[in-house]
């Protein structure tokens, strides 16, 4: 158990009719189910509502077996490559009888990052109006923990046993290359920062993609009470930075890491094997993206 | 009415652009598209039609072209698309989707030999490949026929007693790209037969369903019955169809099979699409001369019409099953099926002939070769690859005869 004194979970409201209701098979701890929570709020918050479009992954088997299902909106589970896809046809039909609920891809990195790509690739290119949001937990969680291209470098997972060696893929600046109108990176642990960008992206047209760090007490090897700490500390070592790219050109910084060790946050995990994570090189790689980051913003600012 | 003479691709692509059309007045169409020779005609005149209430997608692959197809039909539009060959390989996991979802979209298949080696001529193994997913296939043997069954299978599809989405298949090049003289539907006409789409479980804010989570083995069994059932209606929907089809554009678009000279036949051959036509003209000779020859000719292939077929075939002893196709390790993919009608109902010679595999020149006389063979054999055997030139070692009756 954790003993971390700043342990806070962020009060989110969640009425009856909430996006993700009791019921739903996520595990204790699960980053997503809180993203879930916060896409409620902000739906909510801006008085919208929106329709999922699901592919293989722990979010979709959320949903519980039929005839229940946990989500309160209507919902379809896509094959795994599909999700934007799909979409693309719910934005079209929505479009064409005038509704305005969001069209939300849920997906997970595995959807995203690696069998999805090419599919989310050419939903962007034609700047389709999906909110697409991944939850990235750096692994494929709903089959056992299996190594993602989001999977950081020094992570032990079934198909990585003696930890991961290639670096973990810039989903945000390949959306980016896209020109899409928004790309942010949101933590659960920065529930306010990431209700503002929900929001930020509801109010946006055409293809808005919204990264969400997503603990996964599963296959991170870690304790579910612990998940929010985690990905703050992820936030403050400069491991996931915090940041808004607009039309793929401007880019804006929401958080400064204040200098905590990445040591820190691997040790907490047990997906990190003590010997396979390189702290020198990962302490440069962090610095460097930052500084990478703050000049863009600088010389491009959102 | 007027006809024009168009290719069969573009008799496709008017069925389907004014069958979307004609949902104007419901929740509009919308489809993915993506090019694939010998089909890449209908997905340009869809993309080129001046839909009132439509959107067509140019997506980046066959699987997002389902994909899209997929969401606009779910969201209760009417919705299709068209593949071929590898194409509908690389979209195989929507397709079984869609139908897993009984969505009634319609396809239309250019019939295309699957690669590699790439050959772009005729083969049905790209289409019967997907015989065991939730979908009604149809074969038609021309322009006509594509047309008029494109149109039917929305009609089919959109039935709530099916809902179904339904696969409309054609020959490569001998079909989609040869100009016959076609009577092309007026929208119109199309109004009247396609009324508005309701699909009964689409995403609805009312009634927010999840589509396709999990499920336990019980729900999975009433879910593949269901299938099932709308599957064995499917002959008789067809019928109505097909006469409503007759009130309004005042002509037959034909049914699940076709029968011709069977009633006394001691020979049937059961054929399909443009090989059936050829086998057609090999068995009016064949009568001529006074032999008893007949002809079935399939275009329901999904679900099987095993009863119908038997009766077709009632008197025949000998039948011959003509495959434009190969499954690896089996041989021609109609012939299980002819077989699997006839097991364990009376002694019945069952050879299957694989010919034109490959896109090959069906002919006359390669039928013929074949009509000789199926009358002479004394027992059913492995099958017979007609096209190869070492399996005939007399001259054809024909050839004798002229
Ligand atoms: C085409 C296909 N390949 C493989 C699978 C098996 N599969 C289901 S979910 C999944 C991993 C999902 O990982 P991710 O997208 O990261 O989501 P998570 O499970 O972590 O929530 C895999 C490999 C599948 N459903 N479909
Ligand atoms: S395996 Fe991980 S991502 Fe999946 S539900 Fe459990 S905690 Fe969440």
């Amino acid at each position: 158990m954790s003993t971390d004194a700043a342990l806070v979970i962020p009060e989110i409201p969640c009425s009856e009719e909430c996006l993700l209701r009791e019921g739903n098979t996520n595990c204790g701890g699960c980053g997503m189910s809180l993203g879930l929570n916060m896409l409620a709020r902000a739906l909510a918050d801006a008085d919208q509502t929106c329709q999922l479009a699901i592919p293989a992954c722990c979010g979709i088997v959320a949903a519980g077996a039929f005839p229940t299902t946990a989500y309160s909106v209507p919902t379809i589970a896509t094959t795994f490559a599909a999700a934007a896809a799909v979409a693309s046809g719910m934005v079209a039909i929505r479009d064409l009888n005038g509704e305005r609920h969001q069209v939300v891809c849920w997906a997970g990195d595995g959807g995203t990052y690696d069998i999805g790509l090419a599919t989310l690739s050419a939903a962007a290119e034609r700047n389709e109006d999906i909110l697409y949001v991944c939850y990235d937990n750096e692994i494929y969680g709903n089959t056992g923990g299996q190594r993602s291209s989001a999977t950081p470098p020094g992570a032990r997972t079934t198909t990585t046993p003696r930890g991961k060696r290639e670096a973990k893929k810039d989903i945000i600046a390949i959306m980016a290359a896209h020109r899409i109108p928004y790309a942010a990176t949101v933590s659960i642990a920065h529930p306010d920062d990431a209700h503002r960008k929900f929001l930020t992206a509801f109010d946006t047209v055409g293809t808005r993609f919204l990264l969400i760090h997503s603990p996964c007490p599963t296959g991170w090897k870690s304790e579910p009470a612990d998940s929010v700490n985690l990905v703050r500390l992820a936030v403050r070592s400069g491991l996931f930075p915090l940041y808004e790219v607009f039309d793929g050109l401007r880019y804006r910084i929401n958080a400064r890491p204040d200098g905590a060790d990445p040591a820190e946050y691997f040790a907490r995990q047990r997906r990190f094997p003590s010997d396979a994570v390189d702290l020198d090189t990962t302490r440069r790689v962090c610095r460097e993206g930052f500084e990478r980051l703050e000049t863009l913003a600088q010389a491009f600012p959102g | 009415m007027p006809l024009d003479v168009v290719t069969g691709n573009h008799a496709a692509g008017h069925a389907l652009s004014l069958a979307g059309e004609a949902n104007r007045v419901g929740r509009g169409t919308a489809c993915g598209i993506y090019p694939i020779t010998p089909q890449t005609e209908i997905v340009e005149r869809v993309a080129a039609f001046p839909f009132s209430r439509g959107r067509v997608v140019a997506v980046e692959s066959e699987h997002s072209a389902m994909g899209v197809t997929m969401g606009a039909s779910a969201s209760g539009a009417r919705a299709f698309t068209a593949s071929s060959s590898n194409g509908l390989a690389y979209m195989v996991e929507n397709i079984m989707v869609a139908g897993f979802y009984r969505l009634p979209i319609v396809m239309v298949a250019v019939n295309r030999t699957l690669g590699p080696p790439w050959n772009i001529w005729a083969d049905q193994g790209d289409t019967l490949m997907l015989r065991d997913f939730p979908w009604v296939q149809l074969y038609a043997a021309d322009n006509q026929q594509v047309h008029d069954l494109t149109l039917l299978a929305f009609r089919l599809a959109e039935d709530p007693r099916i809902l179904l989405p339904v696969l409309v298949c054609m020959d490569a090049f001998i079909v989609s790209h040869t100009q016959a003289e076609t009577e092309l539907a007026s929208q119109a006409q199309v109004d009247d037969y396609l009324p508005a789409l309701n699909l009964p479980h689409r995403l609805d804010p009312s009634h927010p369903r999840a589509l396709g989570s999990m499920v336990w083995p019980a729900a999975t069994v009433s879910h593949r019955k269901e299938i099932d059932e709308a599957m064995a209606r499917v002959p008789t929907v067809i019928r109505e169809c097909r006469s409503a089809f007759l009130e309004i554009f005042g002509r037959d678009p034909g049914g699940a099979m076709e029968i011709f000279e069977t009633d006394d036949a001691d020979a049937i051959l059961v054929a399909s699409a443009t090989v059936a036509t050829t086998a057609r003209g090999v068995v009016e000779r064949r009568r001529a001369r006074g032999e008893r020859v007949g002809l079935v000719t399939m275009r329901l292939f999904r679900p099987f019409p095993a009863d119908a077929l038997r009766a077709a075939c009632s008197p025949a002893g000998r039948i011959g099953v003509l495959d434009r196709d190969y499954a690896a390790g089996v041989g021609g993919i109609w012939a299980q099926d002819v077989r699997a009608a006839f097991q364990g109902r009376g002694d019945r010679m069952i050879q299957d002939y694989l010919l034109g595999v490959g896109g090959g020149d069906v002919t006359p006389d390669l039928i013929e070769r074949i009509v000789d063979d199926l009358m002479a054999r004394a027992d059913g055997d492995a099958p017979v690859w007609a096209d190869l030139a070492e399996t005939w070692t007399t001259a054809p009756a024909a050839e004798v005869d002229a």
